[in-house]
């Protein structure tokens, strides 16, 4: 029964962009005698294509760019990024994201101000202006391309259990 | 409803209006629980899974289900912080194809290799598993089977498998994909110190005037230990940061100094700062009389391919690690041709560049810390230039102390724990012992119960030497854990690949995924992953640190351990051991593996009544007693007394992870160093005590190219890596559609100058072709990484492009680790 569902999220996730990879050509060199399915029957992540060949790699999707602010699963996951950044300056001299995310410029960029907690050092204290260990933003923030996900993740928000467990209570 | 940035302002500005007239908004925007019942999140700490950096974790779990991870304030790691992955690892178990049963490729009810995978009850998984290790082990002897882990296994799972593997079957065919990452490390370790893992730790980090990175970028694989460096660097503007590189990466956002190097040549670079240091009379002369010896190596040493390789056989000294002594004036002499002119014409890196580096180390007021990881491991003379890091560092005396650190960061969570600690290699035993020297396997012996003379002491088939053993069916029944090796190996269309698929051979994959491994196997185990077990890893400082179950994993998956120890019940000592070692120990005979590995009386020494009473631990319930902390007691029998020390295990539960050796429960920070480590004797200063008189060597080893150089068909390098927000083969975060998002497809980064050359611009599809293989991908000439022209870079988490396709296997030939970071390849447009 496994099986028979694995091989339906394979199909489910199978994307534009691993549907058009019906071209493939064997690569240059694979074992005579190696016994290698004409087609994946488990590993969703590659989609249609056989171990011994090369699927059509998908373009280059655009980033989302459309301000939408994302809901988060939880309070403390990083927001992703809902704009480009391709161009941005972000090195030891100038950091191009405070130029909207500071809290002195939140009022006039209305971006959201990086969190309090942005402010602590290793010690806890807080600091006047944002922690240098803060400095390098993209190393918790991430943009999103317009690429769809190849499978469902099943992550259960705990406003939905905390919502159940109020229930049963009463 | 979605709301633009234009939308929101509108918004507010209605909501401010609306205060002012008195109208009430709709009641779903104050909607919140607060009955604290139904409020509340269990809140507990675990290790990251990921890198080696080894952050500690705040996991919230509600109703059976892990709902929230953060960084942990309290963790003296990471303080708070985590980088993307370490975020979004309360995602990392929910990917909608968990492997739930085991699977098993079958035609007409019955195992056949052509089969299709069939889901199959533990019993049935276990039953053809025995047939095919039963038939391996008869035909060929323990030679005939093999396993193959990995550093993200715990400690009590690789332990338990260098049980079954070693003291069980009598195989020493088990390696760990550490291999792949470390072994290079270790082998400069063991080679330079005689014990392996760095002196100092993270501390340093914030006492160094100067960071030197040696073809890491830490910015993205080690993401929190650069929050670490930035931090230092930022704060404090009198110290440098240089990051050398064979192409530019994130890391040279923070660099002072930038350096890229032609790939290979950090050998001429780090034999030219020597040079300068004894030129410039920066020589620490006291510490290097007292505390180094000096010895020459044997040269011209291959490349670690197939005996019947060109290469191979063209090398003078293959395999060698023979040196001979010297001295500091001859060590001189040895790197007197290494000028700044020399190693700018064979480096490309400005000697005025090279020198700004050097007097970093040259100078005795500069506390300085050396970073290294893939770059240097991953290196077809990758134990030669951990050799010649340190000698940098010796010659100066700069090590052992806040900021004065040669640090070799490690790649994943548990490859110093599990892989080098446990001992997970072929070659080794717990506690850097070695299956070679009989002093070692008598005393593993002892601490086993095991009889004497067991164990077999001749060295097994390493990660590479078992892909070609099973291509050339010598290994028959092989075994893979917590691993991707057929998305990770080297060479995948002629070697990993026809391995795993020759019909002669029996593979099992145990992974909570379907990767393309477990695609490429004949039987797929489910496993239980992270926090739905309790367990320990070893991070790159030494630091120890333990988690409990938290969640129960899905449907029938289950805990490698559990895997390994349930396995061991299907082999009895007669069918597995010598009959002449039977005679002589009649105890022993007509046991199960299980009762004289697992049952007896240290692994089942502790009952249930000590495992915690607030979390789940099932497989302990299961076996009646509590085999975490039996394994873990066990295992640290062999560090204890032995400069390994490791506390008690119920110690570990209660602190955020101690750095051993753990003595009189005070962890260590700095190791050889008087005042600081509880081994060095009084009055010594330092101590390297991995040498029997005391000292550390310095190494006199030349520039030796590269296995394979672009020519004028295959024209450019190509090196390969990871990125930051996916984990290794992606198996895991591919499957979080934020980090998938973030970065869904690998892309070959390409200088804009060879694009424009070849006629191909951004987002073009592109062959990357070498002598063994090809891939399909597209042109990237923007984005982080930067490639100078002759060099491109791919990452390897994308199971649609399998890079390693077209990597070549070539090891160095001291740790048999392969060299990922260079081989020849053409770029043609599709």
């Amino acid at each position: 029964m496994k099986a028979l569902s694995l091989k339906n999220v394979s199909t489910l996730c199978m994307t534009a962009a691993l549907a058009v990879s019906s071209v493939m050509m064997p690569s240059i060199a694979s074992a005579a005698d190696a016994v290698i399915d004409n087609a994946p029957q488990v590993s969703t992540l590659r989609g249609v294509a056989p171990l011994n060949a090369e699927p059509t790699p998908p373009m280059i999707e655009k980033v989302e760019n459309n301000d939408l602010k994302r809901q988060r699963d939880y309070p403390q996951q990083p927001p992703t990024i809902p704009h480009d950044i391709s161009k941005y300056q972000l090195d030891k001299n100038f950091n191009k994201c405070m130029d909207c995310h500071s809290r002195k410029f939140a009022d006039e960029a209305q971006a959201p101000a990086v969190s309090v907690t942005h402010y602590m050092n290793r010690d806890g204290d807080f600091l006047g202006e944002v922690s240098p260990r803060r400095y390098f933003c993209t190393q918790c923030h991430v943009h999103q391309l317009e690429s769809k996900p190849l499978v469902e993740n099943e992550f259960v928000d705990m406003e939905k259990l905390i919502r159940k467990s109020h229930k049963q209570a009463k | 409803m979605k709301l633009t940035r234009r939308d929101v302002i509108k918004a507010q500005a209605a909501a401010t209006a609306a205060t002012v007239a008195g109208i009430s908004l709709p009641a779903s925007a104050s909607n919140i629980i607060t009955s604290s019942k139904a409020n509340k999140l269990t809140w507990s700490k675990a290790p990251c899974r990921f890198c080696g950096t080894g952050c500690g974790i705040s996991v919230a779990t509600k109703d059976g289900k892990v709902v929230a991870t953060h960084g942990d304030e309290k963790a003296p790691v990471n303080k708070g912080l985590s980088c993307v992955k370490g975020y979004f690892l309360s995602k990392i178990m929910y990917g909608k194809d968990r492997l739930t049963q085991p699977m098993l490729r079958k035609k007409n009810g019955e195992y056949d290799k052509e089969g299709e995978f069939t889901p199959v009850s533990w019993d049935e998984a276990f039953d053809i598993m025995e047939v095919k290790f039963k038939k391996a082990l008869k035909e060929k002897g323990p030679t005939g089977i093999g396993m193959f882990g990995s550093g993200q296994w715990t400690v009590q799972e690789g332990y338990a498998a260098v049980k079954l593997m070693k003291a069980g079957f009598l195989s020493n065919n088990i390696d760990p994909n550490a291999r792949h990452c470390m072994a290079s490390a270790v082998g400069g370790f063991m080679r330079t110190f005689g014990i392996d893992e760095p002196m100092g730790c993270y501390d340093d980090m914030e006492a160094a005037d100067a960071f030197v990175l040696w073809g890491s970028n830490m910015a993205e694989m080690h993401p929190i230990l650069w929050t670490r460096i930035a931090d230092r660097r930022l704060s404090n503007p009198h110290v440098k940061v240089a990051v050398l590189s064979t192409f530019e990466h994130r890391s040279f956002d923070l660099a002072d100094i930038p350096a890229i190097f032609t790939p290979q040549t950090d050998m001429v670079l780090l034999n030219a700062i020597a040079n300068y240091i004894i030129e410039s009379g920066s020589v620490n002369q006291d510490f290097v009389s007292k505390h180094v010896n000096f010895r020459e190596g044997v040269t011209d040493i291959g490349y670690g391919l197939r005996p019947t390789h060109e290469l191979q056989k063209k090398a003078k000294n293959p395999n060698s690690g023979k040196s001979t002594p010297i001295d500091l004036d001859a060590f001189a002499k040895f790197v007197k041709p290494y000028t700044f002119e020399y190693a700018e014409e064979m480096s490309g890196v400005p000697a005025k560049t090279i020198e700004k580096i050097a007097k970093l180390y040259a100078d005795p007021k500069t506390k300085v810390m050396s970073l290294w990881t893939m770059g240097v491991n991953q290196h077809t003379r990758g134990v030669w230039t951990n050799n010649l890091l340190y000698n940098i560092h010796l010659l100066t005396g700069k090590i052992s102390e806040p900021g004065n650190s040669p640090f070799s960061l490690t790649g994943q969570p548990s490859a110093c724990g599990t892989a080098r600690e446990v001992g997970t290699f072929s070659h080794r035993l717990p506690a850097d012992m070695v299956v070679k020297n009989p002093k070692h396997r008598a005393f593993a012996e002892k601490i086993w119960k095991l009889p004497e003379g067991i164990i077999n002491g001749k060295p097994g088939a390493h990660a590479v030497q078992q892909v070609r053993d099973l291509k050339d069916s010598k290994i028959n029944a092989y075994w893979i854990q917590v691993n991707n090796n057929l998305q990770a190996g080297a060479n995948i269309n002629e070697e990993v690949l026809p391995a795993y698929r020759n019909p002669d051979n029996f593979i099992v994959t145990s992974d909570a995924y379907p990767t393309v491994t477990a695609e490429a196997s004949d039987l797929i185990l489910p496993s239980a992953m992270w926090v739905e077990k309790e367990g320990v890893f070893g991070n790159a400082e030494r630091r120890t640190q333990s988690w409990y179950q938290l969640v129960n994993a899905p449907g029938d998956a289950r805990s490698d351990m559990w895997q390994i120890i349930e396995f061991s019940k299907r082999f009895t000592t007669d069918e597995v051991w010598p009959a002449e070692i039977l005679a002589a120990n009649p105890e022993y005979k007509g046991k199960t593996l299980f009762e004289v590995l697992y049952k007896n009386g240290n692994v089942d020494k502790f009952p249930l009544s000590q495992i915690s009473p607030d979390y789940e631990n099932q497989e302990s319930k299961e076996l009646g007693f509590y085999i975490q902390k039996g394994l873990f007691e066990e295992y640290a029998a062999f560090g204890r007394d032995h400069g390994h020390d490791l506390a008690p295990y119920d110690t570990y539960h209660k602190e955020r992870g101690l750095r051993w050796p753990v003595v009189d429960g005070k962890e260590t920070k700095w190791r050889f160093k008087e005042g600081s480590d509880p081994y060095v004797e009084k009055g010594k200063g330092w101590q390297f005590y991995g040498k029997k008189d005391g000292r550390a060597i310095i190494f006199a080893l030349p520039y030796e190219p590269p296995a394979e150089s672009p020519d004028a068909e295959f024209d450019m390098w190509l090196s390969t890596g990871r990125v930051l927000e996916h984990w290794h083969s992606g198996s895991m975060t591919q499957r979080v559609p934020e980090l998938y998002k973030a970065v869904p497809d690998a892309l070959c980064y390409m200088n804009p100058e060879d694009a424009k050359q070849r006629g191909l611009r951004r987002g073009d599809e592109i062959k990357v072709i070498s002598r063994r293989g090809e891939i399909k991908t597209r042109v990237e000439t923007r984005g982080r990484n930067k490639p100078p022209v002759g060099l491109v870079f791919v990452p390897w988490f994308d199971a649609s492009q399998l890079i390693n396709k077209v990597t070549l296997d070539a090891t160095d030939p001291l740790s048999k680790q392969t060299d990922f970071k260079k081989c020849a390849i053409k770029i043609e447009k599709v």
